[in-house]
């Protein structure tokens, strides 16, 4: 199972992403899926990277429909941030939040999900003291976007990575 | 395949209403580029394209094309999976890239770099200048 597929994540996903290209679900085209899926993951072995255990596939899909609302909210505050409306008084700034996630690609899954919410913006993350920087827009309360950081998000990623 | 002109009354009226608000959001995204002082502050503002003005353009694409072909056209999914990994990355790598010119412009200025972080007040000129 390692050998034929080191990375079944990966695999999948090429798989899928190989069907969806084609727009074809057909013998031929899974079998070449499967040729692209597994010469992809074999490939990946070359980066010596870290073989990654996901677990709770019932909290990766509560946190994705969370992030999308997240991302649709957070769209709507930042446009109307952008056109002007709303209090004129704004100030943006840094937030240091201490994070207890050392788990690489938990981290990078945040790093995604802060980044790609408008609003929010991942900055620098200090592996030794384990303190993660952001970049909020519309900075109102610190506590509160540390509570949000790790009760929304960090939490959730903690039980699937680690 | 038919033309354009074979697009059913309310496919097309979806369709436009999708395409027009992720232009409309992509713009506004875009506005904030130019509207925003500090660097720091306008890399927030492209994200809006690239997740609902993006998700909306895919959307009116697969509509469009589903019903003019009359089967599902889902390949515009992988255009928003793909956007909404990759564009962290870059944003990040940017961010990263103007924190290191203002700690290193700090340093030579000969100011405490404690927490090596610049407050970006709106207007504050050393964060304005890293871009």
């Amino acid at each position: 199972m390692t050998r034929l597929l080191p990375f079944p994540i990966v695999s999948s996903c090429l798989l899928a992403l190989w069907l969806l290209l084609n727009q074809a679900v057909t013998f031929g085209h899974i079998l070449l899926g499967c040729l692209v899926a597994l010469v992809g993951g074999r490939i990946l072995t070359v980066l010596e990277i870290p073989s990654v255990r996901v677990r709770r596939p019932g909290v990766i899909m509560r946190l994705l429909a969370r992030v999308t609302v997240d991302i649709v909210r957070s769209n709507l505050a930042v446009g109307r941030i952008v056109l002007g409306f709303g209090r004129w008084q704004r100030a943006p700034g840094f937030v240091e939040i201490p994070l207890d996630m050392r788990a690489p690609y938990g981290l990078a899954s945040l790093a995604c999900i802060i980044t790609s919410t408008p609003g929010t913006l991942w900055v620098n993350f200090d592996a030794q003291r384990g303190a993660l920087t952001i970049h909020v827009l519309d900075l109102v309360d610190e506590e509160e976007w540390i509570r949000t950081i790790k009760d929304r998000y960090e939490r959730h990623l903690l039980e699937i990575f680690e | 395949m038919n033309g354009i002109e074979h697009l059913p009354p309310w496919a097309a009226v979806l369709t436009a209403v999708f395409l027009l608000t992720g232009a409309a959001v992509t713009l506004i995204g875009s506005l904030g580029l130019l509207r925003l002082g500090t660097f720091y502050e306008r890399v927030h503002a492209p994200t809006l394209g690239t997740t609902l003005g993006t998700v909306f353009i895919a959307a009116a694409s697969m509509v469009c094309f589903s019903v003019l072909e009359s089967r599902a056209v889902l390949h515009e999914i992988l255009i928003v999976v793909l956007g909404a990994v990759t564009t962290p990355i870059a944003l990040t790598v940017l961010v990263g890239a103007a924190r290191f010119r203002d700690t290193a412009e700090r340093a030579q200025l000969g100011e405490p770099v404690g927490r090596a972080l610049p407050h970006a007040a709106p207007g504050d000129a050393s964060a304005g200048k890293a871009d």
